[in-house]
């Protein structure tokens, strides 16, 4: 058997052509990261038009994306560090919860995103083919472009109280990549989850309330016992956060085994849903 | 001639209500529960064949053209070459890239103008950018939506949106094109422009086209083959002509009759009440679809309560596009008995060669004798002409109009 190729590939002759062989598949067929690239084309239409979608839509458009993850600082701000008093230590308390909000805005808004990308796209799902994979990272991905304004915003916050970002910040882009790849690895296999069981729908905006509680972004990480920091990394979403922001501000030393706890479990939950995903995704046109 | 798609006892098994249904998480956690306590739930798994043992090949460069009535699994085959699903027996294997049409505007998204959507949609059936690019104009004019190609298309009326979906997909130059019937939203004359498409692709000899239609008139004039399902398996391949004849011999799909059982509902009044439209053959058998050149009867059946001598009953006979052909009374007839009390049945007959290829629905009317409307029952009963008689050496002449009863000419001297 030739290599299943898609329908992308420019002319030929039959000799030359690609054979596409049509079989059911048992077991785990490979990721196909090779069909995955011919079909690159369809996996960025499909970016833009989130993009587009998105920004034309909303009257506020550009503003939208920043306001969130500013307005959250804003309520952390007031009611956290004013009201009840938590403090950052040696960090201004607004640039301490903004570094932690723009990657959890990046994760939460690209986990939501992607676990309703396949349901959303029911109706292409049944009519065309193409590697099923490209809906849940097309629609995490575009939240990238958000994320980058957020980053401006978050210098810009910096500039206003004076924090200096230290050599660390070569690292921004190394926590940026773990939030899009922590949201992928739950928004992989929870799209796949849904087109069988739409509960995702209901339950996954209240974990994601849970799961902002549970991760310290709004407290600083030193509330917690030492001892318990490593072990909190199993929530993929602290050891990012808090790596995040050790890179942004350089305060503090790295909390390296929390992140690599972290990371660890994001790869692990990433080769599961994706497993998950291909041995599901033969039966989406049947049941979507 | 090389072999394009070899197909080899391919079949697909749905579990019944899959496709209706989707699970819940609380019921598959009650089955699992009552699975661990050693008990089912619900029996065994009931499972449905869309598709079973069909075995086929398919040459480079033809034009097949697959045919059956609804749920015969002519979509399940499309959709398992094209890999949107994937089968539950045997395989096929097809050589050249695939490019699937199984629905007009596909990847559409109502937000974004049209040039948007044609990049989108484009990109979504499998075309490169810059073959888009290339093809942008002929796509914007095919599709005729040029003042409005930077408007969104939830603005577009449904047919612009069918037009515009269907210029984005007549420039898919795969080698392989899986058709599905796309084309029965379209508008009658945007239906000719693609159809003429269709065909100026499949005349161009190197593409391999599966097509399904229920226009037995244009799978008759663009496959050279057909195939004909009926409950997922394949009954028979041939010479397109004669799978088509098979299929209408077959009446397998029968719109041809319309009863009202329920006596509270019939259509009419207290004198006299629609029991039953039916279009028959020669022979009196059911019709769905019919040649041109066979005689047809429509027949309408009564119940009389009083006897009833004014009252006109027939039928409007429309073309399905919606293109009136013609209207018949019984109150045509030189002098009409009156309907006497009791089963009536009026049987009106259609002289050969009134129709041209096409689809035709019958209503059936009753006015009263002052013009007061009792009945009508629009579009009650359905059947398809193929047109078998008109001399086709004009194929590049469209004509006008459903009539197509042979026209006398002679030459004289002025």
């Amino acid at each position: 058997m030739r290599s299943v190729a898609g329908p992308l590939a420019g002319r030929r002759t039959l000799e030359t052509s690609p054979e596409t062989v049509v079989r059911r598949r048992r077991g785990f067929s490979g990721l196909q990261l090779r069909e995955l690239w011919e079909y690159r084309d369809v996996g960025l239409f499909l970016i833009w038009r989130d993009l587009k979608v998105r920004f034309r839509q909303t009257a506020f458009g550009v503003v939208w994306a920043i306001l969130q993850p500013l307005l959250l600082t804003a309520i952390f701000t007031i009611f956290l560090n004013r009201v009840a008093g938590v403090y950052a230590y040696n960090l201004p308390y607004a640039v301490f919860a903004l570094a932690g909000v723009v990657p959890w805005t990046l994760f939460s808004r690209a986990l939501i995103t992607s676990s309703t990308s396949l349901v959303e796209s029911a109706s292409i799902i049944g009519k065309v083919y193409f590697p099923r994979l490209l809906l849940p990272l097309a629609s995490a991905t575009s939240y990238v472009v958000d994320f980058a304004m957020s980053l401006v915003v978050l210098a810009a916050v910096m500039v206003v109280y004076g924090v200096a970002p230290t050599i660390s910040i070569l690292f921004v882009p190394v926590f940026s990549l773990m939030a899009l790849a922590g949201a992928l690895a739950f928004g992989v296999w929870l799209s796949a989850v849904n087109v069988r069981y739409r509960d995702v729908n209901f339950l996954l905006p209240f974990i994601v309330q849970l799961w902002l509680l549970a991760t310290p972004i709004a407290y600083p990480l030193s509330r917690i016992p030492r001892h318990w920091q490593t072990l909190l990394g199993l929530n993929p979403v602290a050891g990012t956060v808090a790596g995040f922001r050790w890179a942004v501000t350089g305060h503090s030393r790295p909390p390296t085994a929390m992140v690599l706890v972290s990371a660890g479990v994001i790869i692990g939950v990433l080769v599961l849903g994706l497993v998950y995903f291909r041995r599901t995704e033969r039966t989406f046109a049947d049941i979507i | 001639m090389a072999t394009a798609i070899d197909i080899q006892q391919l079949g697909k098994r749905y579990k019944l209500g899959d496709r209706v249904h989707y699970g819940r998480l609380t019921e598959s956690l009650a089955n699992a529960v009552s699975a661990l306590a050693g008990r089912r739930s619900s029996g065994p798994a009931q499972y449905v064949w869309a598709l079973q043992d069909v075995t086929l090949a398919i040459e480079e460069g033809e034009v097949i053209g697959f045919i059956g009535r609804n749920g015969a699994g002519k979509t399940t085959l499309l959709k398992l070459l094209s890999r949107i699903t994937e089968p539950t027996t045997g395989e096929a294997r097809l050589r050249g890239n695939v490019g699937s049409l199984l629905e007009v505007g596909t990847g559409f998204h109502q937000e974004l103008t049209g040039r948007e959507n044609i990049f989108l949609s484009g990109a979504i059936l499998g075309m490169r950018r810059a073959e888009i690019r290339r093809n942008f104009d002929d796509i914007v004019e095919f599709a005729g939506v040029g003042a409005f190609v930077d408007t969104p298309v939830k603005r577009y009326s449904s047919g612009m949106q069918v037009r515009l979906g269907f210029a984005v997909a007549a420039q898919l130059s795969t080698e392989i094109l899986i058709v599905d019937e796309v084309l029965a939203v379209a508008d009658a004359e945007f239906q000719r422009r693609c159809l003429a498409k269709i065909e100026d692709v499949a005349r161009s000899g190197n593409r391999t086209i599966l097509f399904v239609s229920h226009n037995m008139h244009s799978l008759r004039s663009l496959c050279n083959r057909a195939a004909f399902l009926e409950q997922g398996r394949l009954r028979s391949v041939g010479e397109a002509t004669r799978v088509v004849r098979e299929y209408l011999e077959s009446a397998a799909g029968s719109n041809a009759e319309r009863v009202w059982d329920d006596e509270q509902r019939r259509p009419g009044n207290e004198d006299l009440r629609l029991v039953a439209v039916r279009v028959l053959d020669r022979s009196g058998a059911l019709v769905a679809t019919a040649m041109s050149s066979d005689a047809l009867t429509v027949e309408l059946e009564l119940e009389v309560s009083t006897r009833t001598a004014g009252t006109a009953v027939g039928f409007d006979l429309e073309s399905d596009d919606g293109g009136g052909v013609l209207s018949a009374f019984q109150l045509d007839a030189d002098e009409p008995p009156p309907l006497e009390p009791g089963r009536r049945v009026l049987r009106a007959t259609l002289p050969p060669r009134l129709l041209d290829g096409g689809g035709y629905v019958v209503s059936p009317r009753i006015v009263g004798h002052n013009g007061r409307p009792i009945a009508h029952e629009q579009g009650a009963v359905h059947f398809d002409i193929v047109g078998d008689h008109r001399v086709r050496l004009l194929e590049h002449v469209s004509r006008l109009g459903p009539v197509a009863l042979p026209i006398d000419w002679s030459e004289h001297h002025g």
